[in-house]
């Protein structure tokens, strides 16, 4: 027992709690007959044991997370059937929650405000935004509680964690191909004809998921150490919804003379940038007013910006410089896709054994 | 039992230091928080308890370690810590596998019915959709809980949350099971199949922690046990009812186990 010595190691141990029956068997030093003589390490190494608590290798992880893919699915489906069961109107709203929201935003800013203004169709360029928006709205404050709510099960079993995120962002993908039905719906009704431009939504919406989902990461990360992060999401998410162009058209910010720079950034923030892809692709009337598609025209172009109230002007906008062009935005998008999911996993890798503490 | 003589869990002079935050007495105003946040500071109300003081032990395949201890002792920060949901300040854990941590709380996903968890359960353990469409009849069969399978499981008994999660953590052999306190609110019906399958685990190379602070379980389950005192090991080994026996002495109880030991014949004493 060479190994004695450590197992007492910091300021000895004062013998087992007072007893003092004097039964002979207690001892006053500890003993400690599970432990070989060979030094610890040397043995748990040479057995091929691995360190716990300590986050795996990136590449190892990644292999996991592949491995674990049916506990994703699994686990979206299963929240998602399980989200409203409380309700009575159940998985309904799943739809009606959108279409609330954009009925009151519809209400507030497109009849009182005049948000509508220099815009085609307002009410499915309105509720496209709404509902592409409230993706990644509900991808991250959903992601950044995420660790919270799986306590119990990130406490008893092992996977990698990484899993909780992504079954998030699912989940809500799931939700809104619900809301894209309803969509398809009111994009017909006010008149959009059925195109092929319809299958670009596909890969617009894979580069969001996946902007989503690295975002997600970071977020979850975020939210599991600071608590602070769940309270001031909600704000922050609410105010990047105000600038980018979800109730109004960013092209128009023209007209009030901004610096060149401000309506640049905005256009090129990623959720204007998925909003306008996914707008351009699902919407006719918003291909035809596209700026850029017309030759430049000074001339129509002062016109659409200085009536942008009167209906007679409101596709001119085709003939004024894209503040972004088409081809631009999907480069715009692959790269923020890219990033955030490259960022965001590594971002939440790092932290991989810390996940569960407290 | 453990004839094989393979390591399963190594620990190696650990430390664990928790830090717990203060009364919310002391968190002062939104804006010292403020400042706080911009310098960067930890809150002046966090506390460190040095839990674990330096254990080294090793466990082995086909083991089941009894862990014993007053409250406070270390226990479920010892078993965490195995579980890898601790970091070591010193020192280092190291195992074969991942374990499953079994507590005392609730569910594993408690709005999700008792079928869900298994099925995910046995997902994020990382058995294939085939194995656990395999196992789930016999998860569900062994948990007892019967009709209640199709229920969230936050309307679930504490003891019957407890069958359906030993059922869950156990159903993957060869691994590490760590068990603090689950066994004790389930009946006497479940304390028994939860034995037969410990001992199971047990011949099928895997590893058993138990703490309990009902000693006659340890006595019938474990070959082996460690008894902990403010975060220190007091005695290990492999003599459970004579350390059994050595802790009820010292905290002030009659001891029993040796005798009963003697006549009975538990599978604990063989070394």
């Amino acid at each position: 027992m060479t190994k004695q010595g450590r197992v007492s190691a910091p300021g000895g141990l004062s013998g087992p709690v007072a007893g003092g029956d004097s039964a002979s068997t207690v001892t006053a030093e500890p003993e400690n007959t599970l432990l070989p003589d060979e030094p610890l390490r040397d043995l748990a190494l040479r057995h091929g044991l691995k360190q716990t608590a300590v986050r795996p290798p990136l590449r190892g992880y990644a292999g996991e997370l592949w491995q674990r893919r049916h506990f994703i699915t699994g686990f979206a489906t299963a929240r998602n059937v399980a989200m409203y069961t409380e309700a009575r109107l159940g998985q309904l709203w799943q739809v009606l929650t959108p279409l609330l929201n954009a009925g009151v935003y519809f209400f507030i800013f497109g009849l009182l405000l005049h948000a509508n203004r220099g815009v085609p169709n307002y009410l499915s360029f309105l509720v496209t935004g709404v509902f592409v928006f409230n993706f990644t709205q509900r991808a991250f404050i959903t992601s950044s509680q995420v660790i919270r709510d799986t306590l119990p099960l990130i406490r008893a079993l092992y996977f990698p964690r990484a899993c909780l995120p992504l079954g998030y962002v699912l989940i809500e993908l799931q939700q809104l191909m619900l809301s894209f039905a309803v969509l398809f719906v009111i994009v017909l009704i006010t008149g959009e004809p059925i195109t092929w431009y319809w299958l670009l939504i596909i890969p617009a919406l894979i580069l969001q998921s996946l902007f989503n989902v690295g975002g997600g990461l970071i977020l979850a990360r975020w939210g599991a150490s600071i608590d602070d992060v769940s309270q001031l999401l909600p704000f922050l998410v609410r105010t990047w919804m105000y600038v980018s162009g979800v109730l109004f058209s960013i092209q128009t910010l023209a007209s009030l003379r901004p610096h060149p720079t401000i309506t640049y950034l905005l256009q090129i923030n990623p959720a204007a940038v998925y909003i306008s892809l996914i707008r351009n692709t699902l919407l006719a009337s918003q291909r035809q007013a596209m700026p850029g598609s017309k030759p430049y025209s000074k001339l129509i172009c002062h016109l659409y910006y200085t009536h942008l109230n009167n209906k007679h002007f409101v596709y001119d906008s085709a003939y004024c410089h894209a503040v972004v062009s088409q081809t631009s935005l999907w480069m715009w998008g692959i790269l923020w896709a890219v990033a955030a999911a490259v960022v965001g996993f590594l971002f939440f890798w790092r932290a991989e054994a810390r996940y569960g503490r407290g | 039992m453990a004839v094989a003589e393979r390591p399963m869990v190594v620990v190696d002079d650990l430390h664990v230091v928790y830090r717990v935050y203060g009364s919310n007495a002391d968190k002062g105003t939104a804006a010292t928080a403020l400042l706080r946040l911009i310098k960067r500071q930890r809150r002046p109300s966090i506390r460190e308890v040095h839990a674990i003081r330096g254990m080294s032990f090793v466990a082995y395949r086909g083991d089941a370690v009894g862990v014993i201890g007053r409250n406070g002792s270390g226990k479920s920060t010892l078993l965490r810590a195995i579980a890898g949901l601790l970091p070591a300040e010193q020192g280092a854990v190291y195992t074969d596998g991942h374990g499953a941590l079994l507590g005392v709380n609730a569910a594993l996903l408690e709005d999700l019915t008792g079928e869900r968890n298994v099925v995910l359960g046995c997902l994020a353990m990382g058995m294939t959709t085939q194995e656990t469409r395999d196992a789930k009849p016999r998860i569900v069969e062994f948990s007892g809980v019967g009709d209640f399978v199709n229920l969230p499981m936050k309307a679930y008994s504490t003891g019957m949350g407890a069958r359906l999660r030993f059922a869950i953590a156990s159903a993957k052999s060869h691994d590490i099971l760590l068990v603090d306190e689950a066994l004790a609110t389930g009946d006497a019906e479940f304390q028994r199949k939860s034995h037969a399958r410990i001992d199971e685990l047990r011949a099928q190379a895997g590893t058993v922690f138990l703490v309990a602070h009902n000693l006659a379980e340890i006595a019938e389950t474990c070959n082996r046990i460690i008894w902990l005192e403010k975060g220190q090991i007091v005695k290990a080994g492999d003599d459970v009812p004579g350390i059994l026996d050595e802790y009820l002495i010292a905290s002030g109880g009659e001891p029993r186990f040796r005798e009963a030991a003697a006549t009975a014949n538990y599978p604990s004493s063989s070394s």
